[in-house]
């Protein structure tokens, strides 16, 4: 991840009245990556990408960008004059054009060349959608649109509001995989907004946890996502995140995975030797043995030392583990107040983790 | 026959040139209006909105003693080298924009209130400057609306008779219009002219409604058709 300071956000605006709001947030993020903006609905995160984009006048405070100032006292840069690429939540596609006339409307005004329409027909396979009307697309096909047609604008960010919100689960993870491909070929820093734990797990380098129209944590996604202080640690589905690499995969594709914790064994029959990917660990699916067990058909079996009990969600204690005899790696452990007595769980105390799922992020 | 081409004449220059003006300085009123939160909203609605309820002979009225030589407009007028506007096509034109100003601007009103605005944010962010947006997306998206209201201008134009009569008279070539001249023929008894100008007008009016009836139905057939 770049150490340049490259997207500087200072953000405040008060809407009194019936739908009273208060956003204040100060941002630096990084220019390149993903950074994801989480957090309940109402919180804002919406509001910022607007603010970025030049749609919120109301909005003080100032906004730099790649060393363009597109807001300060005195300077506001209008909307169509900023370089960004907006996918919207709902399917934003002007329906009097055509897919093809939607993806030309941007690449048009920004002087863009063949190569760089034909690339992106290619790379999002729009070729069999060009000449539809917008009515005939479904959510996915959409979708996929609107991200061409963001990026053929040359932005200087890509600005993503829930654009999976409106997709049924299969669509979802089709445009999830697009993303995620695109990430690594591009040199665009993207600003994705979202609620949902899946996405931000597995597209977030950077995250901003937003609640209240305030930030309440912001750092490097996986030392965000697993610290046991964090907001989201209090959530039903806390867990951990951790990076992996397929290790071998066996005929019924079971994977062998290498983490900083140590082996861990997952289904992939979609993974190869070699792929690296992100496997979350929900605390829920943690559970604790004084002794290794061996007749036991769970795969997934790590020592561990318990570093901190807390109060979890739901009545249930969280207990904060380090893993795989590594200090700096954590994992999290939901159980109840009645096991952490029967135990006598305490700090220093060594463990076995029983993992029960290992889901896998990519 | 020579009475009814030139009263054919001036009607459709008069209706064509009014529905034109009204179209361009309708629009952006009508924008105005669907969009804006100002307090001044509802009054100047309800100016636009007068002559729908208005006697045609009130406007007619006011507009003649403000075209008079006493005037502010007619002293306006004169001061240019103009003259009186008052029984000229020019005083013609100016009281059809105002007699006809509801029927162009509230369709358009009507038409940019129901536009989806957040699909000008997103033309925004693919680069389109606030005159590009009007001309590539609301242009095309309001296109119903700009129709209905070019068809009631022009049409209503047609239609128009107290106060023309008020403020033009009955000068053949300059401001006698279709609707005054049958007025006339009346008058003069000569009851067959009387039945071809009224034919006409009725069908006109009936074909111009069918037409825009059928349109409207067109319409909301493809609109269901797309869903």
């Amino acid at each position: 991840m770049s150490e340049q300071t490259g997207i500087d956000l200072s953000l405040k605006l008060v809407r009194a009245g019936e739908a009273a709001f208060e956003l204040s947030v100060d941002l630096t993020l990084p220019s390149s990556g993903t950074t994801v903006i989480f957090g309940p609905s109402g919180g804002g995160k919406t509001t910022i990408l607007r603010a970025i984009a030049g749609l919120e006048p109301d909005v003080k405070g100032h906004i730099r960008i790649n060393q363009q100032t597109w807001q300060a006292l005195g300077v506001f840069v209008p909307a169509h004059q900023r370089r960004v690429g907006f996918v919207f939540q709902h399917s934003a596609l002007l329906p009097h054009l055509s897919v093809e006339q939607n993806l030309r409307y941007g690449w048009q005004r920004v002087g863009g060349t063949a190569v760089e329409y034909a690339q992106c027909v290619e790379q999002l396979d729009l070729a069999p959608l060009l000449q539809r009307a917008i009515g005939q697309l479904s959510g996915g096909e959409r979708q996929r649109v609107a991200l061409g047609r963001a990026l053929l604008t040359r932005p200087g960010i890509l600005l993503l509001d829930e654009p999976l919100a409106a997709l049924d689960a299969a669509r979802r993870s089709e445009i999830l995989g697009v993303l995620e491909r695109l990430k690594q070929t591009t040199t665009i820093p993207f600003l994705y907004v979202t609620h949902a734990v899946d996405e931000m797990s597995r597209l977030a380098d950077y995250l901003v946890l937003m609640k209240g129209g305030r930030v309440r944590q912001a750092g490097p996604a996986l030392e965000v996502m697993n610290h046991p202080d964090a907001p989201l640690a209090l959530r039903d589905d806390a867990g951990v995140v951790v990076q992996a690499t397929v290790e071998q995969r066996d005929a019924h594709g079971l994977l062998t995975l290498q983490s900083p914790m140590g082996t861990l064994y997952a289904h992939g029959p979609a993974h190869a030797p070699g792929d690296r990917l992100r496997v979350r660990i929900h605390a829920r699916d943690v559970s604790l043995a004084l002794s290794h067990y061996s007749d036991t058909s769970m795969l997934n079996i790590l020592p561990v030392t318990v570093l901190a009990i807390r109060d979890g969600a739901g009545g249930q204690a969280l207990i904060e583990l380090s893993a795989g005899n590594q200090p700096q790696q954590r994992l999290l452990a939901k159980i109840s107040y009645a096991s952490v007595a029967r135990l006598n769980i305490a700090p220093g105390l060594a463990l076995w983790a029983q993992i029960k799922a290992v889901a896998l992020l990519v | 026959m020579t009475a009814i081409l030139a009263a054919l004449w001036v009607t459709l220059k008069l209706a064509t040139l009014t529905t034109v003006i009204l179209l361009l300085l309708g629009t952006p009123l009508a924008w105005w209006l669907a969009r804006t939160r100002s307090r001044f909203k509802a009054p100047l609605s309800a100016i636009v909105a007068l002559p729908m309820v208005l006697p045609p002979t009130v406007l007619g009225f006011y507009l003649l003693v403000m075209l008079g030589p006493n005037g502010p407009l007619g002293q306006l007028t004169h001061a240019l080298g103009w003259g009186s506007l008052a029984f000229t096509f020019w005083g013609l034109l100016l009281a059809s924009v105002l007699y006809s100003l509801p029927f162009v601007v509230q369709p358009l009103q009507a038409g940019f209130a129901s536009l989806d605005t957040s699909i000008l944010d997103v033309a925004a962010t693919l680069r389109a400057s606030p005159f590009d947006r009007f001309k590539t997306v609301v242009i095309p998206l309001c296109r119903p609306a700009f129709i209905t209201a070019t068809v009631m201008g022009f049409a209503h134009t047609v239609g128009e008779f107290g106060v023309i009569l008020m403020v033009g008279g009955n000068i053949e070539g300059e401001t006698r219009v279709l609707s005054v001249l049958l007025y006339d023929r009346v008058e003069a008894m000569a009851y067959e002219q009387a039945h071809w100008l009224a034919g006409g007008l009725l069908i006109f009016s009936f074909v111009v409604l069918c037409l825009m009836q059928w349109y409207g139905q067109r319409l909301s057939h493809q609109t269901g058709e797309a869903r």
